[in-house]
């Protein structure tokens, strides 16, 4: 039988903690430019992009992660795609995390004053004109707190890619779990792996939120 | 060849699926109730710092904020035997499904009470209100009130998170779509059909809270 020392949980662990670290920073990525074509659509003045943003975001955001992974893992594959775990992942948390951000930053959008609309058209802005140079710079500023606290979800969220096998901290901390017979040890240790990445930007975004407030 | 989707299997296996959806709704309720009656007790220690619990629940915030649900499922169900606490796969579940929505609901119940304004309660203290007079109906209510749609969030979110405990083997939906899809080999028909029943859940549930809301928080007192 295979013994296991600390070193080799701790080590095994680092690198499926390495991979979670990898998918949050591409879905959050992709996620955020995605993201930022659904805003668009969701607050633009064409109609069907609209509607079809607004079922894009309801829809993600309210099923499951596990169901939107398991559906695009079984559906693609109804295309002759051979899916690997990890691409079902990735695209998976994408849309998941586009969706998201879509609808926190059009809260964003939305508080931007009215006034700024009317003052830019008054100078005879066009739409694009006043999104790129009015409205999103002053969305932005409000958006980074939120944005930034939602990344602490999507961190949480591949944690949920382990179930459709791809080999992340808790798909790792699984099967040292199962070899080494110490559930307790490893999955605290997951479960320190997984804080000591969260803490860090949930303090930010907290500390964002109060040099916000306290600029106004 | 192009692929036929086949929704016949449904009727065969409505009886299970309705069992799930039941399952998950009972996990919801109880996890839910429970979550909120801690987050209450959360806020109110944090915010008058009850020694020693104010300092314990900071602790216990920020531990279940910052790591995956499934993470403290798995911890619960299969680390806590080897503390020589052993938990049915239910127990477990709904032990998780309480302590995540409690960490958040304390935070978000906090921001509820902190918002209450001072004029508010010293107009409490001068018409002679009891300390919990004070409490119940100048702090909490109002503060419920106004996060009640944040916590309304907060709750279908943990629904919907519910559905990995099927990993542990709680027989919720998801538990019930994995069989299915393992019986009849229609992966992808089972899990859009799941995740539409997840879709109405969530609308349900947040129409559920919105009355709960409107008659048990919104409602002014009798005159």
């Amino acid at each position: 039988m295979m013994s296991f020392s600390l070193w080799d949980i701790v080590r095994n662990l680092l690198i499926g903690g390495a991979l979670t670290l990898l998918l949050s920073l591409v879905a959050f990525v992709l996620g955020g430019a995605t993201g930022m074509l659904v805003l668009l659509a969701r607050i633009g003045k064409w109609r069907a992009p609209r509607a079809l943003a607004q079922m894009h975001i309801e829809l993600f955001q309210g099923t499951p992660l596990l169901l939107q992974l398991f559906t695009l893992f079984f559906g693609l594959s109804l295309f002759g795609l051979d899916v690997p775990a990890w691409l079902a992942a990735g695209l998976g948390l994408t849309l998941f995390t586009s969706a998201f951000l879509a609808e926190i930053w059009r809260g964003c959008v939305e508080a931007v004053p009215r006034g700024q609309w009317e003052a830019s058209s008054c100078l005879a802005m066009t739409y694009w004109e006043q999104m790129r140079h009015v409205i999103l710079p002053q969305a932005m500023r409000l958006s980074i707190a939120p944005t930034v606290g939602f990344a602490v979800q999507v961190v949480k969220g591949t944690a949920v890619t382990s179930i459709i096998g791809f080999a992340e901290l808790t798909k790792t901390g699984s099967m040292i779990a199962n070899a080494t017979y110490q559930p307790f040890l490893v999955y605290s240790l997951v479960a320190l792996g997984y804080f000591i990445l969260c803490y860090p930007l949930s303090h930010y975004a907290q500390s964002l939120e109060r040099k916000l407030h306290a600029a106004r | 060849m192009a692929y036929q989707f086949d929704f016949t299997f449904i009727p065969d296996y409505a009886g299970m699926l309705a069992q799930g959806v039941a399952y998950t709704v009972g996990l919801t309720v109880v996890g839910g109730t429970l979550g909120i009656g801690i987050g209450i007790g959360g806020a109110i220690s944090r915010l008058w710092n009850v020694r020693p619990f104010g300092e314990l629940y900071r602790y216990y915030v920020e531990l279940f904020r910052n790591t995956p649900f499934l993470v403290q499922l798995f911890l619960i169900f299969f680390g806590l035997p080897s503390l020589g606490i052993k938990l049915e796969a239910w127990q477990a579940a709904i032990l998780a499904m309480v302590l995540n929505l409690g960490a958040y609901s304390t935070e978000i119940i906090r921001a509820g009470l902190q918002a209450t304004p001072r004029g508010q309660l010293e107009a409490a203290d001068s018409l002679a209100f009891t300390r919990w007079q004070i409490f119940l109906h100048v702090m909490l209510r109002p503060a419920l009130r106004k996060v009640w749609p944040a916590l309304s969030s907060q709750v279908v979110i943990t629904m919907l998170g519910s559905s990995v405990c099927s990993q542990i083997s709680t027989e919720e939906l998801t538990f019930v779509a994995n069989f299915i899809q393992s019986r009849n080999f229609r992966a992808f028909e089972t899990y859009f059909l799941t995740t539409g029943m997840y879709f109405a859940l969530a609308l349900l549930i947040r129409q559920t809270m919105h009355l709960i809301g409107r008659y048990l928080i919104v409602r002014r007192p009798s005159r």
